[in-house]
């Protein structure tokens, strides 16, 4: 397919996305744990979305810049 | 549906079970978004009917296979089976191992290569260059309306868990789902779905992913849910894969033999070989050898998915203050039913953020399954129905357009079937009957076309139609006559149901294969010279490249099957 080099890759789209994600959750996460609202969720000591939207930074920042358009495959 | 009518649903919503954040609901949008644009950026690249169909025949193993295994992971691998593992327990991961995993072996190793070679665009298409255009149309007829109701299933079971988590209304929500993945596909074809699968492959995971794992640190690891499941039930086995198998007392009221033969041979290499929305994926590869590496690669995946669906349903069992129930009871009653418990869990564990997350992920697993259905469904409306039945000469443009047109139409036509899903047992079930009727016959007449080249175009095509007639008769007579059950299923011990299912399919695939025995000894088969590059023996295959040891698909095949043996050990 000719057109085939125009593509943006699909994983920078998956780093973009995952990335975005991630600095939500993690946002999300450090202002629950500065200010604790009552909840009904369960294991809320464990802070989950501060490790996992970390994760979730890490994935998709390494995606951004592996498969950054420009870069080539 | 215009505006003032979808306030009117939200308006008379029913209570939700969680009122989601302002950050949860952005990352919703931001899905529906993104996907939507991949869509529209992909539609420049599908203006040819190999590119819009086909995907260009471009794709690498890894988004090949990914977009393989996604397209499975829809509503019934996110909420069916997480359902099912609730009801029935861990004998419900039969189907993620070995009721998939030899069969995706197979077709990568054994089925793939004609499918590629023969460069046909759909599985009817080789029926028809293996049998003739009456099977051919026999077999795409089939696959259409079975396309049109599996997704009516993501529809109905996408809705349910805006229905659960948000509070929406479901016929608002099937509307609003639907409506997305009709646009974003008939705008990029086959290319937008698959890159969209790849992308909902990586959501589904990491927003599901969360739940097992903090549902595992609350009940103290494995150990320490199971001991909560058996002071919760006791007397029950809900934690062994065999062991219980011997006899129908089990919670699937199933014998081993109705496991191996009608879940792990007829249902799992009817829908894994023959299926042509699984199969699409992985013929869009960009050659055989990452066509068999990408299919072995979703074999991995596939075997890894009770993480995110089984272990769930047995956490429900654990972990949930109340006993969920089957889904007639929970429409009388008021009561959570069994379908509920995946999106009953992500509510339990998850904060703002996380639950946004995970509502994508559940979103995105329907959305993937629908756009399988749907570019499928366009595909071979549009090669096997519209071009031979109605217009066989046209330009390329018009089939493009075409397409488009019946993806969208059958997204409208598929959104009616959507409520036919409400009047049965469980999504399970009523997706099982539909496999049954069609994709089980399909896998004996093809895989005989394959393997005996003796095998005739009339056999093949009567063949297929007494499986099919067999399945519908079998289905009918237990649905007027439940006593049927204990010849259906060789024994009165035998559930409605599943086990149903199971056993139905078995006898189908018994007389697809030996009609079209028997019809081919009586027949005159094609001569030979006609069926080169369609049967083993008459067909060269490919070399794949000198290539080392640990890059050849046989390598990789043979990993996943010792880990599908060593897996089915550990949870005997």
């Amino acid at each position: 397919m000719s057109d085939k080099k125009h593509f943006i890759s699909i994983w920078f789209f998956i780093g973009v996305l995952l990335a975005v994600y991630g600095l939500l959750i993690l946002g999300a996460g450090v202002w629950e744990l500065f200010n604790p609202t009552p909840s009904q969720v369960a294991m809320r000591g464990l802070h989950a979305s501060i490790w996992w939207g970390a994760l979730l930074v890490a994935i998709g920042g390494f995606y951004c810049i592996r498969f950054r358009p420009g870069k080539g495959q | 549906m215009d505006t003032p009518d979808a306030l009117c649903f939200l308006a008379a919503a029913p209570s939700r079970l969680l009122a989601m954040a302002p950050v949860d609901l952005l990352i919703v949008v931001i899905y529906f978004a993104l996907v939507l644009a991949i869509g529209f950026y992909m539609k420049k690249y599908a203006q040819t009917g190999e590119q819009f169909f086909m995907a260009g025949r471009e794709m690498t193993a890894w988004i090949a296979g990914l977009s393989f295994i996604s397209a499975n992971l829809g509503s019934l691998e996110m909420m069916g089976y997480a359902a099912g593992t609730y009801e029935n327990g861990i004998l419900v991961g039969h189907a993620y191992w070995i009721a998939a995993i030899p069969a995706i072996l197979f077709l990568a190793l054994v089925m793939l290569p004609f499918y590629y070679i023969c460069r046909t665009h759909s599985v009817p298409g080789y029926v028809k260059l293996r049998y003739g255009e009456s099977t051919r149309a026999l077999s795409a007829i089939s696959f259409a309306v079975m396309t049109i109701l599996m997704s009516g299933i993501n529809m109905y079971a996408m809705a349910v868990i805006m229905k659960v988590v948000l509070g929406w209304n479901i016929h608002f929500s099937i509307w609003v789902s639907s409506l997305t993945v009709a646009i974003y596909v008939a705008a990029g074809g086959l290319l937008s779905a698959i890159f969209n699968e790849v992308l909902q492959f990586f959501l589904i995971w990491l927003g599901c992913l969360i739940v097992p794992l903090v549902g595992l640190l609350e009940t103290g690891g494995w150990d320490g849910m199971v001991a909560r499941i058996a002071a919760n039930f006791p007397n029950q086995d809900f934690i062994h894969m065999w062991r219980s198998t011997g006899t129908y007392d089990n919670p699937m009221g199933i014998h081993w033999v109705g496991i191996v033969f009608g879940w792990g041979l007829a249902i799992s290499f009817g829908y894994w070989c023959t299926d042509f929305l699984i199969i699409q994926r992985v013929m869009a590869a960009k050659d055989l050898r990452s066509a068999k590496l990408g299919t072995i690669i979703g074999a991995f995946f596939k075997m890894m998915v009770p993480l995110i669906v089984i272990l769930p349903g047995l956490l429900g069992r654990a972990v949930l203050p109340f006993e969920l129930v089957s889904e007639p009871v929970a429409q009388q009653t008021g009561q959570h039913s069994y379908n509920e418990v995946l999106p009953l869990l992500l509510v339990r564990y998850c904060g703002p953020g996380l639950l946004g997350l995970g509502v994508t992920a559940l979103i995105a697993g329907f959305m993937s399954g629908m756009a399988g259905n749907v570019s499928a469904f366009a595909t071979v409306w549009t090669y096997d129905i519209y071009q031979p039945l109605i217009r066989k000469r046209a330009s390329d443009a018009h089939y493009v357009r075409m397409g488009r047109w019946c993806t969208l139409l059958g997204v409208f036509v598929s959104i009616g079937t959507a409520y036919l899903v409400m009047g049965f047992r469980s999504i399970i079930d009523y997706a099982q009957v539909v496999f049954v009727f069609f994709i089980v016959p399909m896998f004996g007449t093809v895989v005989l076309g394959m393997l005996w080249k003796r095998t005739t175009p009339a056999a093949g095509f009567w063949g297929l139609l007494a499986g099919i007639l067999a399945a519908f008769g079998l289905w009918l007579w237990v649905r007027l006559d439940p006593s049927a059950l204990r010849y259906v299923a060789l024994s009165g011990d035998a559930k409605v149901g599943m086990a149903d299912n199971i056993y139905r399919a078995m006898w189908s695939l018994i007389v697809n294969v030996v009609v079209t025995v028997v019809v081919t000894l009586f027949t005159r088969p094609k001569p030979a010279h006609e069926l080169k590059g369609l049967v083993y023996g008459l067909t060269e295959i490919p070399s794949e490249g000198q290539f080392p040891v640990f890059k050849r698909p046989i390598f990789w095949a043979a990993a996943v099957g010792l880990g599908f043996v060593i897996l089915n050990v550990i949870f005997w």
